[in-house]
C-alpha cells in the first residue's frame, strides 16, 4: 500500500509534473475519457460545430456534462438563459469537489495563485485520482504532480475529441450512430456508478423519466424544470427517509 | 451578420453560457473552501438537481436522437440502452462492459432493422 510507505518525493517540480502526466496516461480513466470524448467529438460534428470549437471548450469548460449540454443546445436556438442555467446546475457538483481537494493540495507555504490551476482542472477523473494518490506524496510536490496528471487527462480528452469528430465525419451512418450512442451510455453508467446514496439514484431515475416527458409536452426550459422537479423530489424523499430512521 | 462575426459567435457563446457558468463553481469552491462541507443541505440538494439534469440530457439523447443515431429505430436504441445497463449491473458496475454491451446491441439491431 503506497500510503503505508515513506512519502514519495521528486527532484524538481517538472519531475513531479511528468510523473503526474505519466500516471494519467496509464490510468483506467484513460479508457473512460477516450470513449466519452470520442462520443462528444461525434456529437459536435452532428450538431454542426467545429473540431477546434470542441478542443477549446475541452480546455476552457473541462466538464463533459456541461460540454454536452452546450453542444446540444447552442446551435438549436435555445434561450441563452436556459443554456447558462442548465450548464451552471450541471456544474454545481464541482463546488464540493474543489472544497474537498484544496486541503489535500494546500501546504504551509502554498500561495493562492498556486491553487488556481488545480481549481480549474478539477473534474471527476482528476478528483478521484488526486484523492487516491496525493496523500502518499510529499506536500511540496503535490501541486505539480496534480497539474501534470490533470494536463495528461485534458490532453487525452482533447485528442480523442478530434478522433471522434473525424470518425463521425468519415464512417458509414450505422457506425457513426454507434459513436453518438457512446455519450448517453457512458454518462448513464458513470452516473449510476457514482450514485451510492438513494438520493443520487432517485435523482437519476426521476431525471430519466421527467426529461422526456417535458420534451413531449413541449415545455419551455425543459432541462431546468427536469432538474428542479426531479432533484427536489429526490431531495425531499431523502429528507423524509433520514427523518424517519 | 458579417462572416467573421458569424464564425466567432459559437466561441463567444461558449465563453458566455459555457465557460463562465461552469467555472463559477470551481472559483466558489476555492474561495469558500472553509465555509461549507459536502454534507450541507444546499450542497446535497444541488447535487440531486445536477444529477436529474444530467439524466434528462441522457434520456433526450437516446429517445430524441439526431443525425446518424436517428436512423436507428427508437425501439433498438431503447432496448440497447436497457441491455447495456443490465450488463453494467451484472458485471459489478463495470462502465466499460456496460457501454460495450450496449454498443454491440445497438449496432446489431441497427444492422438488422435500420431504414
Amino acid at each position: 500500500m503506497p500510503a503505508m510507505s515513506a512519502p514519495v518525493a521528486f527532484s524538481s517540480p517538472s519531475a513531479a509534473f511528468f510523473a503526474g502526466a505519466k500516471t494519467a496516461v496509464t490510468s483506467v480513466f484513460m479508457l473512460v475519457l477516450a470513449g466519452t470524448y470520442i462520443g462528444i467529438g461525434a456529437l459536435t460534428h452532428d450538431f454542426g460545430l467545429s473540431s477546434w470549437w470542441l478542443a477549446i471548450s475541452t480546455v476552457l469548460v473541462w466538464a463533459a456534462p456541461a460540454q454536452v449540454i452546450l453542444i446540444t443546445t447552442v446551435t438549436t436556438g435555445a434561450a441563452l438563459f436556459e443554456i447558462a442555467l442548465a450548464v451552471t446546475l450541471s456544474a454545481v457538483r464541482l463546488f464540493p469537489m474543489v472544497v474537498a481537494l484544496m486541503p489535500v493540495l494546500r501546504g504551509p507555504t502554498t500561495r493562492l495563485r498556486d491553487l488556481l490551476l488545480p481549481t480549474h482542472f478539477t473534474a471527476v477523473s482528476m478528483w478521484v485520482e488526486s484523492l487516491r494518490l496525493l496523500p502518499s506524496i510529499e506536500h511540496q510536490w503535490r501541486i505539480p504532480f496534480c497539474n501534470g496528471m490533470s494536463a495528461g487527462y485534458m490532453a487525452t480528452a482533447a485528442v480523442f475529441g478530434f478522433v471522434g469528430f473525424y470518425l463521425a465525419a468519415g464512417l458509414p451512418p450505422l457506425l457513426a450512430g454507434g459513436l453518438l450512442f457512446l455519450t448517453p451510455m457512458s454518462f448513464l453508467m458513470s452516473t449510476a456508478r457514482n450514485a451510492r446514496m438513494m438520493l443520487d439514484k432517485l435523482g437519476l431515475v426521476l431525471g430519466l423519466l421527467i426529461g422526456p416527458l417535458l420534451t413531449i409536452l413541449d415545455v419551455n426550459l425543459d432541462l431546468m424544470w427536469t432538474g428542479l422537479i426531479g432533484g427536489t423530489l429526490a431531495y425531499l424523499v431523502h429528507r423524509i427517509r433520514e427523518a424517519t430512521t | 451578420m458579417n462572416p467573421l462575426l458569424m464564425e466567432l459567435w459559437p466561441y463567444f457563446l461558449m465563453v458566455l453560457v459555457g465557460y463562465l457558468p461552469n467555472e463559477v463553481w470551481r472559483v466558489f469552491g476555492l474561495v469558500l473552501a472553509r465555509g461549507l462541507n459536502e454534507d450541507s443541505q444546499v450542497v446535497v440538494w444541488s447535487r440531486a438537481v445536477a444529477t436529474a439534469i444530467l439524466a434528462g440530457v441522457i434520456a433526450k439523447l437516446i429517445l430524441f436522437s439526431t443525425g446518424a443515431l436517428a436512423a436507428i429505430p427508437l425501439s433498438v436504441r431503447v432496448i440497447a440502452a436497457v441491455f447495456g445497463f443490465l450488463v453494467f449491473l451484472g458485471a459489478r458496475r463495470s462502465v466499460f462492459a456496460g457501454v460495450l454491451a450496449g454498443e454491440i446491441a445497438l449496432l446489431a439491431g441497427g444492422f438488422l432493422f435500420s431504414h
